[in-house]
């Protein structure tokens, strides 16, 4: 009985969320284009979301460092610290650790945001006066989220690989430079590129998935307190499903 | 269905052409049928309420004039446009003619009185003098008493003033038709009052046509010209207040006295 309920609702959710990224594309190209508020979004979005981003992007560069040290002492492979560190960070863990607290502020933000609007009327009010809310509140944010979050990825990336220079300085001493160029000197364009590509349907999914939880709100407040819940918890799944999906893709292009 | 008529001589509105004409309309969500063959006219200049129970769906009649809830069948024309027949655009062009008063006033929480008083003008005129727009902003204002609140947040409001402020917003565009969903709801005595008297003020002021969805008795009282009863789907009663509070029909009655 569980299993069918959760199933039907599954299949239910895949099927609203999916005419919903239809009418997204459909309202992308139609004019009028909400310029405006599209700019407004991407400051919201990607300027007051870099503070927590960059701090555990720090972190997560320092403790990465300081947790593998020893494992590559034991190895006699310390000097190849900041290369798997850099590999590490570019590849994988940046987008991936970025795009989940992206989904964990923005997600849950827009999912909230849209939801009160929903049950307060706003977006029917929007829409009596000559508004098209799905343009105006749905297109605008998911586009902000699609080009921020690349943004807040190669910030992240670098403020990660600060990180980890500090880390590798508390029980050693490194340059800057040789830091930096051992770095570099092992990173190829196949590992920077689709790292990048990824960065984007994150951005994407977090911003569409949080939206649909909004824009689809039941009533009251527990309705939209759930949308918000379900909008991180969805996007954080769905990002690690496009992970897998980008493995394989680049994985069959031998980019990998 | 009973349908009583007894207002015998019209109304003096009722000579000034139909601006809404609502004919046969039906809406069912699920097994529950809400609408069920529900017709309504409002002339212009004239103020009709559409009176009834808690939940007998008077606002999905206006949100289905307004084009917010699509009718499973029926007719809806507003200023002479069939509304379920119009494209988005054209909608939105008579939209702009139609000012709606929301229950829960939905103010936009992010922006402050100005920017939400601005926001129908900005969607309607591309090319707007910020100067302009800023004394048309503040004669509404002006209008409704709360000139000072320009620069305040929503939320900093009381629910009277938030009220105020809505009906602010649907003046901006210098509506021929005002719909008001519940104007009252929620207010004190005093407050429900002054919503009451800025309603008539307005009707006065702008010439504008209202609907307005009450149970609120003493706003039906103060504000109908004519007042059509919806019971059970259908338009049970229309007439004067006084013609209907006579009556000696059991269903109109339990309106009037209780």
């Amino acid at each position: 009985m569980f299993a069918r309920e959760s199933t039907t609702r599954l299949l239910s959710e895949t099927g609203g969320l999916s005419a919903f990224t239809g009418r997204f594309f459909r309202n992308l190209f139609k004019p009028r284009f909400e310029a405006a508020e599209f700019v407004r979004q991407c400051l919201l979005i990607g300027y007051k979301s870099l503070p927590l981003i960059g701090l555990t992007a720090f972190i997560m560069g320092l403790v990465l460092t300081m947790q593998l040290r020893p494992s590559m002492i034991e190895y006699g492979v310390a000097s190849q610290l900041p290369a798997m560190v850099g590999i590490a960070i570019i590849r994988e863990i940046g987008p991936v650790i970025t795009a989940l607290i992206f989904a964990g502020k923005i997600g849950s933000s827009i999912g909230a945001e849209l939801g009160s609007m929903k049950v307060t009327e706003q977006i029917d009010a929007m829409e009596v006066s000559g508004t098209n809310p799905f343009k105006y509140l749905v297109v605008t944010r998911v586009l902000a989220c699609l080009f921020m979050l690349p943004v807040l990825v190669l910030l992240g990336d670098a403020i990660s690989l600060y990180g980890s220079y500090i880390g590798v300085n508390i029980k050693g001493a490194t340059s800057f430079s040789l830091f930096f160029t051992q770095v570099f000197d092992n990173l190829a364009f196949s590992d920077v590129l689709p790292a990048f590509i990824k960065s984007f349907f994150f951005g994407w999914a977090v911003g569409l998935i949080g939206c649909y939880k909004g824009y689809f709100s039941s009533k009251g407040t527990e309705g939209v307190g759930r949308s918000a819940n379900s909008a991180v918890v969805v996007a954080s799944i769905v990002i690690f499903l496009l992970d897998l999906l980008a493995v394989q893709v680049t994985d069959a292009l031998g980019i990998n | 269905m009973i349908i009583l008529q007894p207002n015998k001589k019209p109304a003096p509105a009722a000579v000034q052409p139909a601006v809404i004409t609502v004919s046969d309309l039906f809406r069912s969500f699920g097994s529950n049928h809400v609408l069920n063959g529900f017709d309504l006219t409002l002339h212009r200049g004239e103020i009709v309420v559409v009176l009834g129970r808690s939940g007998s769906g008077k606002s999905v009649l206006i949100k289905c004039i307004i084009g917010l809830i699509a009718p499973d069948a029926g007719r809806i024309e507003v200023l002479g446009a069939d509304i379920s027949s119009l494209s988005q655009d054209a909608l939105d062009q008579v939209r702009a003619k139609i000012g709606f008063l929301f229950q829960s006033n939905a103010l936009y929480d992010s922006m402050t009185v100005r920017e939400n008083l601005e926001f129908p003008l900005r969607r309607h005129w591309i090319q707007v003098h910020q100067a302009e727009l800023d004394g048309l902003v503040r004669a509404v204002l002006q209008d409704v008493g709360l000139e000072h609140t320009i620069d305040m947040m929503p939320a900093s409001l009381s629910g009277g003033m938030q009220k105020r402020i809505a009906l602010a917003r649907t003046l901006m565009l210098k509506p021929e038709i005002i719909l008001y969903d519940e104007p009252t709801a929620g207010l004190d005595p005093i407050t429900g009052r002054e919503i009451i008297d800025l309603i008539l003020q307005v009707r006065n002021k702008y010439g504008s046509s209202a609907l307005i969805i009450s149970h609120d008795m003493r706003c039906v009282r103060l504000t109908a010209d004519r007042i059509v009863l919806l019971l059970d789907g259908v338009a049970y009663a229309t007439g004067s207040y006084q013609e209907l509070s006579a009556s000696n029909d059991s269903q109109i009655q339990q309106f009037f006295n209780s």
